[in-house]
């Protein structure tokens, strides 16, 4: 084993540099790693929890510290939102079948599944938009509705765009479409970003019905 | 197994046909276009990065000018307020986050890992084109109704709910976009350092500017979110008047303050942490021997990141903070400069007996050291509560802060570009003109900010634009030392275009030196090498091999013992 010597004793050492005849890593320039983009949309949805893991600090130390002014506490309807959280969890198992399916090379299956998860997400949505509608407080009234809104609404954004990534993926599902059994990457990408929302709102209902 | 040497790196095979990633430009157009080439971008980032730095220099101008007289003569107070907020936004948000970050780390960080570019090309790209609009949009402010923002670049409320609405909001657009860029790049750093290694390159054998970069990329990731969030409900509260943070309405000052600290606390080290991996590579270079104590590097590095998280409060010691936290919050930051001190030690210790080259790049990283560790001092005095509560929001805090980021940060930064200037153009700086820079810059920096240190423990204000005549001749002092810092710039100016095209010829490797972006030609081709990218298992093995001790193997005897006993 020889080693490198930059032209000068002082640096003389032992395997500095050594090009191993290991295969190539290549990948092409401008394409992007397949294992790593799950990775980075991981990264992602933790850089987004943190959004929220903000807005749930601010509304437990308001909880904490501010109190209402009298006549605004609010006693919250339980039983729409409970029905709403159980469409959302009911929808990340449906969309954990249609990635089964996917995998089984059952297309029909998977896009009928993601159908139905999208059908759940935008029933959640229309149960949020009902109970927005049949609540006694404005976004202005006082500091709890401010956040109450902040919070489902920041929320409902996440669902909306979880909602269009799902039909986009069920359109890319048709066979010969981009998203195969070979090519899950669209699928997962939605299921990871789908199981994601449904855990914040798991947290949210529990600090702002429950607590 | 076939071994390379800096001499092999002639175009060996085909060099690829078309430039990668589709209709791309060449020449100097690719650095005005969508380019997904890391170097092109890590480039744009820079030298957009240089613009904004001379923009917020020239603020800081007429900061300094107002000041060298004690009443309110050079510009309305208002005005004063919106150049302190500009220059505080430009250059923490448009200079030094960007390039130390997104400039150097974009073109190094691909040839440290032995990758071709950075994990996500497009991502990357959008990251750095979401910057321009964001600091055009900045500028604008300064011509809306009503001026730019006028709170600082603290935005506290209610201060920034009650001064005028319409700059206040831009400037939330600005830093909610650069915001954005930040955690796109810094998602991206991650991806490559973790996912995109070349096979056999393990992650204890990285140069240590990786490591920086994963720490502070952890940090972006964990904490601009927040300050995101934060922004968009204060937006809130100006725009559709709802009342987070406004406590006529109910709202909870404190509560800004913490989310915004817990942004802007790390903040500082991810302005830093990236410093500091910058020096540990320019070290050993030009001290011609191994970056001393590698893993304690590292996780210094690591002990910092997770520190940084917790001790925000400590900016909130006069915000009414109960006596637990004032206790936690002060101990928690006291144990920060036990890894800080680690690295400062490991740079000295690499410093140590070695055959120093004090060239442009050495004086910068030096100096660094000096600066940095002077800043640190204070800073731990800062830490402390009763002292705190003296000095809080006077020219102490400012002097501390631009020991930090300008002596520490800034100073890498010029280390950097004269140390890497030849491996991006090809061509050599001008050492007499460097050395010239630098004195000028030293000299300048510590006359500018070094008295701020005494007018601050004697009471003077930060941020008001009058101040008591007693402080006359110490502000008259340090508004000459910043004449210096902005003639100093002058002599740098010239070099880097000069240099460009007169220059003398780098050759592929000026400083023999053994990190991976050296191994290949100056400037580097498009997929950085032609062929295999070089196995680089040891980065710092300089010096000759029977005087180099492997600290991960080493026994007590050989650390102490040494040969002659
Ligand atoms: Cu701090």
């Amino acid at each position: 084993m020889t080693s490198l010597a930059p032209g000068n004793s002082d640096t003389e050492t032992r395997d500095v540099v050594s090009t191993a005849a290991v295969a190539h890593a290549g990948h092409d320039h401008g394409g992007e790693h397949a294992d790593a983009r799950l990775f980075g949309l991981a990264t992602f949805l933790v850089a987004d929890g943190m959004t929220f893991a903000g807005f749930f600090a601010a509304y437990l130390t308001f909880r904490a510290v501010n109190p209402l002014p009298p006549g605004s506490n609010y006693e919250l309807e339980l039983v729409l939102p409970a029905i709403n959280t159980m469409l959302l969890l009911v929808s990340s198992y449906t969309f954990h079948r249609a990635g089964r399916g996917l995998l089984r090379g059952d297309g029909p299956a998977c896009r009928l599944w993601l159908l139905l998860t999208a059908a759940l997400g935008a029933a959640f949505l229309a149960g949020q938009m009902v109970e927005y509608f049949h609540l006694p407080f404005g976004l202005t009234d006082n500091l709890f509705a401010s956040t109450f809104y902040a919070l489902t609404g920041f929320h409902g954004l996440h669902v909306t765009l979880g909602v269009i990534c799902i039909l986009i993926v069920w359109w890319q599902c048709r066979s010969g479409g981009r998203v195969a059994a070979s090519t899950p990457f669209g699928l997962e990408a939605a299921e990871l970003y789908w199981h994601f929302v449904d855990g914040i709102w798991v947290i949210l209902f529990g600090i702002l019905y429950l607590l | 197994m076939t071994l390379a040497s800096p001499t092999d790196f002639q175009p060996q095979g085909e060099p690829p046909a078309s430039s990668p990633g589709g209709l791309q430009p060449d020449g100097w157009l690719r650095y005005l276009s969508f380019s997904l080439d890391h170097k092109v971008i890590g480039l744009q980032y820079l030298v957009c990065g240089f613009f904004f730095y001379f923009l917020g220099g020239a603020l800081a101008g007429v900061i300094r000018t107002e000041l060298a007289s004690p009443i309110s003569d050079f510009v309305s107070r208002e005005t004063y307020n919106e150049v302190l907020t500009l220059h505080g936004t430009v250059m923490i948000f448009l200079w030094i986050v960007p390039v130390v970050n997104g400039a150097f780390g974009n073109y190094l960080i691909p040839f440290y890992v032995g990758a071709r570019d950075m994990a996500f090309p497009r991502l990357n790209a959008v990251a750095f084109w979401l910057i321009p609009p964001a600091g055009l949009l900045l500028i604008t402010s300064y011509f809306v109704q009503g001026g730019a923002a006028q709170s600082g670049w603290t935005a506290y409320p209610p201060l920034s709910i009650t001064t005028p609405a319409l700059g206040q909001v831009l400037w939330i657009l600005s830093v909610l976009l650069l915001g954005g860029s930040s955690i796109f790049g810094g998602i991206n750093f991650i991806a490559t350092i973790l996912k995109l290694r070349r096979p056999g390159l393990k992650m204890m054998q990285l140069p240590m500017y990786c490591w920086a970069m994963l720490g502070t990329s952890i940090l972006v990731v964990l904490s601009t979110p927040v300050l995101a969030g934060t922004l968009i409900l204060l937006s809130f509260d100006i725009i559709a008047h709802t009342g987070f943070f406004n406590p006529a309405l109910g709202g909870n000052v404190v509560v800004y303050q913490h989310l915004f600290w817990f942004y802007s606390h790390p903040a500082v080290y991810i302005m830093v942490l990236p410093a500091f991996g910058l020096v540990s590579e320019i070290l050993p270079i030009h001290a011609r021997k191994p970056l001393f104590g590698y893993t304690t590097m590292v996780y210094s590095i690591m002990g910092i990141v997770v520190l940084g998280l917790v001790v925000w409060a400590h900016h909130m010691f006069t915000s009414g903070t109960p006596p637990w936290m004032r206790l936690f919050f002060t101990i928690a930051t006291s144990f920060i400069a036990v890894p800080t001190g680690i690295k400062f030690f490991n740079w000295l210790a690499t410093l140590w007996g070695g055959k120093i080259a004090l060239n442009s790049a050495m004086l910068f990283a030096c100096a660094f050291i000096v600066n940095f560790v002077f800043g640190g001092i204070t800073g731990v005095a800062l830490a402390q509560v009763p002292f705190d509560i003296h000095v809080h929001d006077t020219y102490f805090v400012v002097a501390h802060f631009h020991y930090i980021v300008y002596g520490g940060t800034v100073f890498v930064i010029f280390s950097s570009v004269y140390h890497w200037y030849p491996k991006f153009t090809g061509r050599m700086l001008n050492e007499h003109l460097g050395r010239f820079h630098f004195l000028l810059t030293f000299i300048g920096f510590n006359l500018c900010f070094a008295p701020q240190h005494w007018l601050g423990l004697n009471g003077m204000p930060r941020r008001v634009a009058e101040y008591d005549p007693s402080f006359a001749t110490w502000n008259q002092v340090s508004s000459v030392g910043a004449l210096l810092m902005a003639i100093s710039s002058l002599p740098f100016l010239i070099n880097i275009l000069v240099s460009a095209y007169r220059g003398e010829i780098a050759g592929d490797n000026p400083w023999r030196a053994l990190t991976p972006e050296w191994l290949t030609t100056s400037p580097p081709p498009v997929e950085n090498w032609i062929g295999e990218a070089p196995l680089v298992t040891h980065p710092y093995g300089y010096g000759s091999a029977q005087d180099q001790i492997d600290l991960g193997a080493a026994t007590g005897r050989d650390l102490w013992g040494g040969p002659g006993l």
